[in-house]
């Protein structure tokens, strides 16, 4: 039996990791100072499901992925210059807030729709991929949410490694405490994984692959539905960066052996 | 009025674990903070007796249990259905509950099945007049948010180690069992394993006083012009077996694997610090040959006590993310580390 599947990657968008973020007040509640300014990145977890979708839809004949990204449509647009490159999808973009403080229950509905919404979409071949927290929220929350919404109960988070076997029965491993992974059994799709780093490294920019993305992906930037977020029932009471810059001691000219006792006797205290 | 329910699972061995007593004492406050509130307990596993009397002397007045082989098993199917169901029993409209890599799972995709919201990482709750408020973190550890909410359930996660345990003595706990009927399309998954490294290759250690970070600097070329990777990977060897440390890396260290170049055989992505890596708890960190960047330290947030070494003075370390930068080089530092460690164990 060939098996081809029906991925759909959920990603979003974040601040480059390398720039400072200070919380401010805004009208619809705590927001980034310049957040519009900021460089953005694709969620460094969902990059990583958005590479192993790619790795898995070209190893199996008939696949197809799907890129669903809930953000600001113009910075969606400058984040897809470069993801356009990586791997070939078929992009989905809702026009919204990529902030972290909003609700994890309202994107997950507007993500259920917009899966809902793809042509031909069949169940049976069906396999939701995110990143199993953002780095903007964090919460782990979306990815669950949408897959209750979707009536997807084989879920799994943390995802390392998917291997399908020929009957279509795939293994799967999880991160768990410790630096351990649980290994778990699935009949096969549909299923939900939330990946961590997996095991591919990021693929090298190719422009044909982006020349070919960029035919799906201005269209979909286009018709983006803008979405509202109410936020209903939520409240921020603060927001704040944490407090403490460190007084650091910066020791030099000490010799090694200083160092290594000063070192030891702290260890031991 | 608040109905608050410490949802559980426990460990194999039938025991509750240090993370419940955990949940429990941040429910046990919140309790005690909120007048006519109620606090109740639900467990799962294949039979929890044994852990609910195990803390049968905490405030709880009721306690509710789903049991039977199929939910020994970690799997979301089950544990969720297991979870409505309890959620359900105990009317709960505050669910507190040990955010274990298993519970991670499932919580959220719990709230959405009842209705409710959740909140995950949570580090602190608090009744201030009142209002029940959860703290946790925005933007991987970058800002801390006190949060509130109207819809109920809400289901809180609470971090571990991040609450002192409760020290709720044993007694005997008269569970209410909840039969659940399991239909067949919830056991499609099957949980087969777990893999882990051998023991003497297990560099994770959540209980380490001590979390001890590599960076690339281990592999780059030294004043000599050479790389010394080989004598590296016996100095963090060393290191690792006479401190009992947990080993973690900076993000640049562990792609290097992956990039096929000469690197340290026991690190993993598992090991990573950081934005894209873990944030663990220790009470003392020491970071060596790593620059101390923002997406490395954010994963420093709950390390209590900070020292790195680094030849480069200017480094991220210098600016306010460390308490003592030694500008000196690492592989003679820690070689003599090791050597006061092992003379004077
Ligand atoms: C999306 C994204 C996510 C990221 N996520 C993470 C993450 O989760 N974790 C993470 O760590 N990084 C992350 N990064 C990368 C991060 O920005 C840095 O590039 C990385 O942390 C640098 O690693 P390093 O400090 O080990 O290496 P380098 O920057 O190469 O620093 C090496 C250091 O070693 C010192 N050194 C060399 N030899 C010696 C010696 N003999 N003795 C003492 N010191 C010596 C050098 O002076 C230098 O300071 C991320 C980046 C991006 C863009």
């Amino acid at each position: 039996m060939s098996i081809a599947y029906q991925i759909v990657v959920c990603a979003g968008i974040v601040p480059d990791p390398l720039q400072t973020l200070e919380p401010v007040t805004s009208p619809a509640g705590p927001a980034l100072k310049n957040e519009m300014m900021l460089p953005a990145v694709l969620d460094p977890w969902a990059g990583h499901a958005l590479f192993e979708a790619a790795n898995l839809a070209k190893n199996l004949p008939g696949s197809k992925v799907w890129l669903v990204s809930f953000g600001p449509k113009a910075k969606l647009q400058q984040v897809m210059m470069t993801v356009a490159q990586k791997v070939p999808f078929e992009l989905v973009a809702l026009d919204g807030p990529a902030s972290g403080f909003t609700e994890a229950t309202e994107v997950a509905a507007a993500l259920t729709e917009a899966i809902q919404a793809i042509p031909a979409l069949d169940k049976s071949k069906l396999l939701v991929f995110g990143g199993w927290e953002s780095a903007s929220r964090g919460a782990g929350a979306t990815l669950q949410m949408l897959g209750e919404r979707l009536g997807i109960s084989d879920q799994f988070q943390g995802v390392d490694e998917l291997k399908v076997s020929a009957d279509g029965t795939m293994e799967i491993w999880e991160r768990i405490e410790g630096g351990r992974h649980q290994v778990s059994q699935c009949a096969g799709a549909p299923a939900l994984l939330g990946w961590a780093t997996g095991n591919l490294p990021e693929p090298k920019n190719n422009p044909q692959v982006g020349m070919t993305n960029m035919r799906t992906v201005m269209p979909a930037l286009q018709k983006a539905k803008p979405q509202k977020l109410a936020g209903d029932g939520l409240k921020f009471a603060s927001v704040t960066l944490p407090k403490q810059m460190r007084d650091t001691k910066i020791v030099k000219d000490a010799s090694p052996d200083d160092i290594a006792k000063e070192i030891v006797d702290w260890i031991k205290q | 009025m608040e109905t608050i329910l410490v949802l559980a699972h426990t460990e194999a061995d039938g025991s509750p674990a240090q993370t419940v007593r955990e949940s429990l004492h941040a429910a046990v406050n919140l309790h005690q903070a909120s007048p006519d509130s109620k606090l109740v307990v639900g467990l799962i596993g294949t039979n929890v007796e044994a852990a609910a009397n195990a803390i049968a002397a905490c405030p709880a007045t009721k306690y509710f249990g789903v049991t039977g082989a199929e939910f020994a098993q970690p799997r979301y199917a089950t544990d969720c259905a297991a979870a409505e169901a309890i959620c359900k029993s105990a009317q709960a409209t505050i669910v507190i509950a040990p955010a274990t890599a298993r519970w991670n799972r499932v919580l959220a995709g719990l709230a959405q099945r009842l209705g409710g919201r959740a909140d995950t990482h949570v580090t602190g709750i608090s009744a201030e007049s009142g209002v029940i408020g959860i703290s946790r973190w925005y933007y991987r550890q970058r800002m801390e948010a006190l949060v509130q909410r109207t819809q109920r359930p809400w289901i809180v996660a609470i971090d571990p180690g991040s609450q002192t345990p409760c020290n709720c003595g044993a007694g005997t706990a008269v569970v209410e069992v909840i039969s659940m009927q399991i239909p067949e399309a919830s056991l499609r998954t099957k949980v087969v394993g777990v893999r882990a490294p051998a023991a003497d290759a297990q560099t994770i250690r959540p209980d380490a006083k001590l979390l001890f970070v590599t960076g690339a600097g281990w592999t780059k070329k030294q004043a000599d012009g050479q790389t010394h990777v080989p004598e590296a990977e016996h100095l963090i060897r060393d290191f690792l077996k006479v401190s009992r440390a947990s080993l973690g890396s900076s993000k640049s260290l562990v792609d290097l694997g992956g990039e096929g170049q000469a690197i340290l055989p026991f690190l993993s992505h598992l090991n990573q610090i950081g934005q894209t890596g873990a944030t663990p708890r220790h009470p003392k960190g020491l970071s060596t040959c790593c620059h101390g960047e923002e997406p490395h330290t954010v994963g420093w947030r709950f390390i209590a006590e900070r020292r790195a070494i680094s030849l480069d003075a200017n480094c991220g370390w210098a600016r306010g993310k460390t308490d003592v930068l030694y500008v000196a080089d690492a592989f003679q530092v820690m070689q003599k580390v090791n050597a006061l460690l092992a003379a004077n164990p």
